[in-house]
């Protein structure tokens, strides 16, 4: 035995500003080589899944292998409406980003290169079923179909907003469609899931709930409280653990320690664990598809890990430029999902870069159109405030003389 | 009508909820199959199933977050925290989420919850099985905070804020679960059914929450209690022989102002007293009250008595437990001035 000094380790990124991206680390397994398990799959037979990645498209734009073909995701209408969805949300994306750039919002935060994780998982839900997100997964309302001037509107806090301005730009709020409101305290909402999955498997209504939580955030109290609560009482939910490499500046390793994949955490509890290429929209919406099937049949909980790449800034409040080499984004080894599955469909046949042009201007001109009219209702720079005396408003369910009196106090 | 600990005032309340609506599910640490360490869930999952209590890991965090969800999805959930002292780690629910969720949604989404706890000390019980954390809650805007003291309003209050839109902290004072307590530490237990509040009602009724009670009528001066307190303010005014009015004030959160001003304007002097500490305490928030409120009525200071801000002691815990002699003394002082 080597007997040496006690030493602590303090992991950190493979590369810092002025050096060179190097992503050496990071083992992509060729896609199609993972077969689809079956609907009952418990922890243990998970291992394969929990520590290679699922992917279907290869480098050349092709669909290969099980999960190809397995779970009906290759449909052209299907496919095309997933290309879409990720086009809006980039667009909006960079729409919103430029107006908090401008002064008209105070806060925005993107979720660029990630845009396949949320637009894919939304189109196999349905009406019913719960997310209860992260700030980064607005792309689950675009998949949705969810009015664009209420996500405008709550941008802008003006009276678009369905909530109304309580809330930090992009908490967005929905019960309607499937959008539970966020906290902005990360982790919290794990749990929370994990409740409102039981509460629908005591009411038997056959409706099922999904967590979602950053890389950085496993490392709170919550991610455990929620795999071991999902692995305790089997309730329909699926974890989603959406791993973009980076939690503000600080690198996967902190939350990772010296563990290898997230999904590999999550089996730990004894909820079977998935780790899926999220920048491969035909994978996520496979593997999807399948886990909501898995949920929906009362087979228990299943975790999985979206591996992916945060190629925005944290927020607008963050310059990614000081933590990380300034081209680490360009050379991320999974590459964009829009390209991926545009070249996919090219390939195919059933989609050209003439439609792609076109489809990019018809929903710049919506969005924009619907952006001009969103502003017109007020911004940050031009704002058309609510009463103040809303804030007083749903503190309780009725209003309770000490408020009311402190509402006078104000004026109102 | 029968008599009741206050245990089974509890146990009762949760039975004839849990009968009454499909919707009422109770969980924490050790309620199920045993029924709680203070008993006060014993018997109620034969009764109604493992679907509706059940026990849960010991994680606080994971019992308010759940029952978040629960309630959020349609459900009310009542759940217990084993001691007050070991909410902490649930704190992040209780105060971010519970507490907001109704608001920051623009009530989308609602949250009725209860959270049970027992609370105060009295027990020998250490630091850590004898806080009173109250004023931790009624710090948090979007929560209710109840602490009954006696049997027939903790059935009442409870099932009122099962039946609340709105997350309730329902707080315990586990060293009344058994009988009242008048600060005599040496000697014998008095049991309920000495006490008229323990005669309590089968079925279904409701205490209103923010509705204090005058346990006594006096003239001379208001005391302001909550809890185990009210009865040893009783006991202050037996010992003195002060025609003070007891105001025992159930609900923290929202507070019966009007009770207050009205006692206090007729008396013209106020003592607060509460077993938690002193720096930031509920009492101060009744002191600012009373005085805002009461100002030109008063004749003498208000006085607090609590705790001493320091951790609560285990061998020295009857010289930090609000005694009827402290409070008398407090009593005597504000006849004097």
């Amino acid at each position: 035995m080597v007997v040496g000094e006690a030493k602590l380790n303090f992991p950190g990124p493979p590369a810092r500003p002025g050096g060179a991206p190097d992503f050496s680390l990071i083992e992509v397994p060729e896609p199609g080589v993972l077969p689809v398990p079956p609907l009952d799959i418990d922890a243990e037979a998970s291992e394969p899944f929990a520590k290679g990645m699922i992917r279907v498209l290869d480098d050349a734009g092709n669909a290969v292998g099980p999960w190809a073909d397995g779970m009906g995701s290759l449909d052209p209408a299907h496919c095309v409406q997933g290309l879409i969805d990720m086009l809006r949300m980039r667009i909006i994306d960079q729409r919103l980003l430029n107006a908090q750039r401008q002064g008209k919002s105070s806060f925005y935060l993107q979720c660029t290169g990630e845009e396949a994780i949320g637009c894919a998982f939304q189109r196999q839900l349905s009406p019913g079923d719960m997310n209860f997100p992260t700030y980064r997964q607005q792309s689950l309302l675009i998949a949705a179909d969810y009015p664009l001037a209420a996500l405008m509107g709550q941008i802008y806090a003006n009276d678009c907003d369905p909530t109304e301005g309580r809330q930090l730009p992009t908490m967005h709020s929905s019960r309607d469609y499937g959008f539970f409101s966020i906290s902005g305290n990360l982790g919290t909402q794990y749990v929370q899931a994990v409740g409102w999955a039981m509460a629908n498997a005591l009411s038997r209504n056959g409706q099922i709930a999904a967590g979602w939580i950053g890389d950085g955030a496993t490392a709170s109290n919550d991610f455990h409280s929620a795999l071991l609560t999902a692995s305790v009482y089997q309730p329909p939910v699926i974890l989603n653990i959406v791993n973009n490499q980076w939690a503000i500046s600080t690198c996967t390793a902190i939350a990772a320690g010296a563990s290898r994949t997230y999904a590999e955490r999550a089996r730990g509890y004894g909820v079977p664990a998935l780790r899926v290429d999220g920048n491969d929209y035909l994978a996520v919406a496979a593997v999807s598809r399948w886990a909501v099937e898995r949920t929906r049949s009362g087979l228990g909980p299943v975790a999985i890990e979206w591996f992916t790449y945060r190629t925005a800034a944290h927020s607008t409040s963050d310059d990614p430029n000081a933590y990380r080499p300034r081209d680490e984004a360009a050379m991320w080894p999974l590459g964009d999902p829009v390209e991926r599955l545009k070249a996919h469909l090219i390939g195919r046949g059933i989609w050209s870069e003439q439609q792609h042009a076109q489809k990019q201007a018809e929903l710049f001109d919506e969005i924009v159109t619907t952006q001009k009219e969103v502003e017109q209702h007020g911004t940050f720079v031009n704002p058309r405030p609510f009463s103040p005396a809303k804030i007083f408003e749903g503190v309780y369910a009725h209003l309770p003389d000490h408020l009311r009196r402190q509402r006078q106090e104000m004026g109102y | 009508m029968p008599t009741m600990t206050m245990i089974e005032a509890i146990r009762d309340a949760l039975d004839v909820k849990l009968a009454d609506d499909p919707g009422v599910v109770v969980f924490g640490e050790d309620v199920g199959f045993f029924g709680g360490v203070f008993r006060c869930t014993a018997g109620l999952q034969k009764t109604h199933g493992i679907e509706r209590v059940f026990d849960t890991p010991i994680n606080e965090s994971a019992i308010v977050g759940l029952g978040v969800g629960m309630a959020a999805q349609g459900m009310k959930p009542c759940v217990e925290i084993q001691f007050a002292d070991y909410m902490y780690p649930g704190f992040d629910q209780i105060s971010q989420e519970a507490a907001r969720l109704r608001h920051r949604s623009n009530q989308q989404f609602t949250c009725p919850l209860v959270i049970r706890m027992p609370t105060g000390g009295g027990i020998y019980g250490g630091q850590t099985h004898s806080q009173s954390p109250e004023a931790l809650f009624t710090h948090v805007a979007g929560l209710k905070v109840v602490v009954p003291s006696n049997p027939y309003d903790a059935k009442g209050l409870l099932i009122a804020a099962i039946e609340d839109p709105d997350p309730v902290i329902f707080l315990e004072p586990k060293r009344i679960y058994n009988g009242p307590f008048y600060g005599h530490s040496a000697g014998e237990a008095a049991g309920w059914s000495s006490r008229p509040e323990a005669q309590v009602p089968e079925g279904r009724y409701t205490v209103e929450i923010g509705k204090a009670a005058i346990r006594r009528p006096g003239s001379a001066i208001t005391i302001l209690a909550y809890g185990t307190m009210v009865f040893i303010a009783e006991e202050a005014v037996r010992q003195t022989g002060i025609d003070a009015e007891i105001i025992d004030l159930r609900s923290l959160l929202p507070l019966d102002h009007a009770a207050i001003v009205q006692s206090v304007e007729k008396t013209g002097r106020c003592v607060v007293i509460h077993e938690a500490t002193r720096t930031s305490g509920f009492g101060a928030e009744l002191a600012a009250e009373v005085q805002e409120a009461c100002f030109w009525h008063l004749k003498a200071p208000i006085q607090r008595i609590t705790g001493w801000d320091a951790p609560y002691p285990l061998a020295a815990e009857w010289d930090y437990f609000p005694s009827p002699q402290r409070l008398g003394r407090a009593l005597i002082r504000a006849m004097e001035d």
